[in-house]
C-alpha cells in the first residue's frame, strides 16, 4: 500500500518538476520581446516576437497574399527581407529561384519574427483591406460544389479585376486560419462577391464554407491575384477550368460580355462525370446571346451509359483538338490542379500563344 | 584505485562506440536510422542531437535511479524500482522537448532539416536502452556518463557512415527490387557483420 502511495506521489512530482522546468525554459527560449517591422520605409509597425512575418503583417492590417494559407507550398507570399530574417530554410529552397535567394526574397510565412526586421512589399499590398459580409444565399451546384453569395457590409464596395481572389478568414482552434478561394462574380458587383467551394474532405475551409448558412457573418481579405485581363477588344479570351477553377472563368466571361458582347471567348471546362457538371445553362444561355462566345465541357472519367453530349477526356486534350492554331492575339486564363495547368500550359504555347499571355492559378 | 576506474570509464567508451555499437550490435534506433540517414548534412545533425540527448540523458537517469528510486536511496528509502521504465521515457521526452527549443532558438535550418526526426527521438529505443544497460550492467557515475557519451557518439557515427554509404549507392546499379529500404537494411547488416569483427577486444558487462 505505502509502496502504492509513493509510486504515485513520486510520478506525479517528477512530472510536475519536468513540467515547471520545460515551461520556464519555454518563457526564456521562446520570448523575443517586443520586434519592430519596417515596411517600405513607413512607420515600424511594433509586434510581439515568435510568430511568423505574415501574421505580423496580418495582425497590423498589412495583407500578403497566400493562396495556400501560411503552409508554404503556393510561393505567393514572397517578400524581400532587407534585414533580420535569418537564414533561408529548407522549406523555402523549393520556391526561390537562385537570384531570389541572392536578392534577399522570402516566403513571408516561413519567416519568423526573432528581431527587428525590414522588408520590402509590393506597394500595391498597401491596397488590399479586409472586408466582413453577410451570407446572401447558398446554392449547391453539383454532389460537392456549392456557390456562395457575400454581401460586403464593412466596407460595403470591393474593387477587383476579374479573376482575382479573396482569403477567407476561416475561425480554427489555436487561431484563424486562411483559404484562398476565386471570385466568381463580374467586378460589376461591387456590393456582392460569388465564391465556389468544393468540400475537401478534412478541409478546414471548404468545410467552414459548406456550412455557413444565410446571415452567418463571413470575414475575408483581398482582391488578390495576378490575373490581368486585356481591355483589347480584339484579343480573344480563352478561359480553361478543371472542377472549382471555373469562378475565376466565370467572372471574367461575365466581364468581357458586360463590356464587349462581340469579343471573342472560348471556355473549355473539365469535370470528371456527368454528376459534376454545373453552371451548364449559365453558360449554354451565355453562349446564345454572344456568338463570339464557345464553350466545351469535357468529362474525364464518363460513366458507362450515361447520357452525354459534350466532349470526354483530359481538358488539355480537348483543348488540342478544339482549339485553332492561329495567329490572332489571345490570351489565356487557367485554374485547375498542377497536372492540368502544365499539361494545358504545353498544349498552348504549341498553339502559339506566348508566355506572357498565359495566366494560371493553382491551388 | 580511482585509477583502474578512469581507466575502465575509457575503455567503456570506446567500447560503447565502437565495438559494442548501440546500433549496429544491439541494432537499437534503427528506424530513424533508416529514415535520416539519405543525406549526410541531415544524419550529421540527427547524430549530434543523439549524442547530446543520450551523453544527458544516461547520467541523468543514473542520478535519479540513485538517488530517488533505488531501495535505500538517499532521498527515499522505499523501492520504487518499478517506476524505472516509465521515468526514464519522462526525463527523456522532457529532454527532448528542451534540446528541441533550444535547436528552433539557435539554428532554425537544423531544426526544419530534422523535422519531425527531433521529437521522433522521444521514442528512439537507443536512448532509453542506453539508460535500461547502464542499470543493468550496474555501472557507477563515471562510468555511465562515459557509456552515455561512447553510445551516442557510436550511434552518430554508424548513421553518418550509412549516410556516406548511402550518397555512394545512389550511382549503384543496385537491382530494381532492392532499391531503397531493401539495400539500405542489407548494407546495415553488412556494417553490423563488420563492426563484429572488433568483438572481444573489449568487454564492458
Amino acid at each position: 500500500m505505502e509502496t502504492l502511495l509513493y509510486s504515485v506521489l513520486m510520478l506525479s512530482a517528477l512530472g510536475g518538476l519536468f513540467a515547471a522546468a520545460l515551461l520556464i525554459a519555454d518563457r526564456l527560449l521562446t520570448d523575443y520581446g517586443v520586434c519592430e517591422i519596417k515596411v517600405n520605409d513607413r512607420e515600424p509597425l511594433s509586434v510581439e516576437g515568435g510568430c511568423t512575418l505574415l501574421d505580423a503583417l496580418y495582425a497590423n492590417r498589412v495583407f500578403i497574399p497566400s493562396g495556400c494559407g501560411g503552409q508554404g507550398t503556393c510561393g505567393h507570399c514572397k517578400v524581400t527581407v532587407i534585414s533580420g530574417g535569418g537564414p533561408v530554410l529548407p522549406t523555402e529552397l523549393p520556391l526561390l529561384t537562385q537570384e531570389e535567394i541572392a536578392g534577399g526574397v522570402r516566403l513571408a510565412c516561413q519567416v519568423k519574427v526573432k528581431q527587428d526586421i525590414e522588408v520590402r512589399i509590393r506597394e500595391e499590398y498597401f491596397s488590399i483591406q479586409q472586408f466582413r459580409a453577410l451570407v446572401a444565399s447558398v446554392r449547391a451546384l453539383a454532389r460537392d460544389m456549392r456557390e456562395l453569395r457575400l454581401r460586403l457590409t464593412e466596407p460595403d464596395r470591393i474593387e477587383f479585376r476579374p479573376g482575382q481572389y479573396v482569403q477567407v478568414e476561416v475561425p480554427a482552434r489555436g487561431g484563424p486560419v486562411h483559404r484562398a478561394y476565386s471570385i466568381s462574380s463580374s467586378p460589376s458587383e461591387q456590393g456582392e462577391v460569388e465564391l465556389i467551394v468544393r468540400l475537401v474532405p478534412g478541409g478546414v475551409g471548404s468545410t467552414y464554407l459548406h456550412n455557413v448558412e444565410v446571415g452567418d457573418d463571413v470575414t475575408f481579405t483581398g482582391p488578390y491575384g495576378e490575373f490581368i485581363l486585356s481591355e483589347d477588344p480584339d484579343t480573344e479570351v480563352v478561359c480553361v477550368a478543371g472542377g472549382c477553377g471555373i469562378a475565376p472563368a466565370k467572372s471574367i466571361i461575365s466581364y468581357v460580355y458586360e463590356r464587349w458582347p462581340e469579343r471573342r471567348c472560348t471556355l473549355f471546362f473539365g469535370v470528371r462525370t456527368t454528376e459534376d457538371v454545373f453552371y451548364r445553362d449559365e453558360f449554354d444561355r451565355q453562349a446564345g446571346e454572344h456568338p463570339g462566345f464557345r464553350v466545351h465541357y469535357a468529362l474525364s472519367e464518363p460513366e458507362k451509359g450515361a447520357a452525354w453530349d459534350g466532349e470526354t477526356g483530359f481538358i488539355h486534350l480537348c483543348v488540342d483538338r478544339l482549339l485553332a492554331a492561329d495567329d490572332r492575339p489571345r490570351q489565356a486564363f487557367l485554374c485547375g490542379p498542377e497536372p492540368m495547368i502544365q499539361a494545358t500550359e504545353e498544349v498552348l504555347r504549341a498553339k502559339n500563344i506566348p508566355d506572357e499571355m498565359i495566366f494560371y492559378e493553382n491551388w | 584505485m580511482a585509477d583502474a576506474q578512469t581507466t575502465q570509464a575509457a575503455v567503456i567508451f570506446l567500447a560503447a562506440a565502437i565495438t559494442n555499437n548501440i546500433l549496429l550490435s544491439d541494432f537499437l534506433g534503427l528506424c530513424s536510422f533508416i529514415a535520416v540517414s539519405r543525406t549526410m548534412r541531415t544524419s550529421f545533425g540527427l547524430g549530434m542531437a543523439v549524442l547530446f540527448v543520450m551523453a544527458c540523458t544516461t547520467p541523468l537517469n543514473y542520478a535519479i535511479y540513485h538517488g530517488v528510486l533505488a531501495e535505500g536511496a538517499p532521498l527515499l528509502a522505499t523501492d520504487l524500482t518499478h517506476l524505472k521504465l516509465v521515468v526514464f521515457i519522462m526525463v527523456i521526452a522532457a529532454f527532448v522537448q528542451l534540446v528541441e527549443m533550444v535547436i528552433e532558438r539557435f539554428t532554425p535550418v537544423l531544426y526544419y532539416n530534422l523535422g519531425i526526426f527531433l521529437p521522433l527521438i522521444t521514442v528512439n529505443c537507443a536512448i532509453l536502452g542506453a539508460s535500461l544497460f547502464m542499470l543493468e550492467r550496474e555501472y557507477d557515475f563515471w562510468q555511465t556518463v562515459a557509456y552515455g557519451v561512447g553510445s551516442g557518439l557510436g550511434w552518430a557515427l554508424a548513421i553518418c557512415l550509412m549516410a556516406g554509404i548511402r550518397g555512394r549507392l545512389q550511382h549503384a546499379d543496385v537491382p530494381e527490387p532492392l532499391r531503397g529500404l531493401g539495400i539500405t537494411i542489407i548494407v546495415t547488416g553488412l556494417m553490423a557483420v563488420a563492426f563484429l569483427g572488433f568483438s572481444g577486444m573489449a568487454r564492458i558487462q
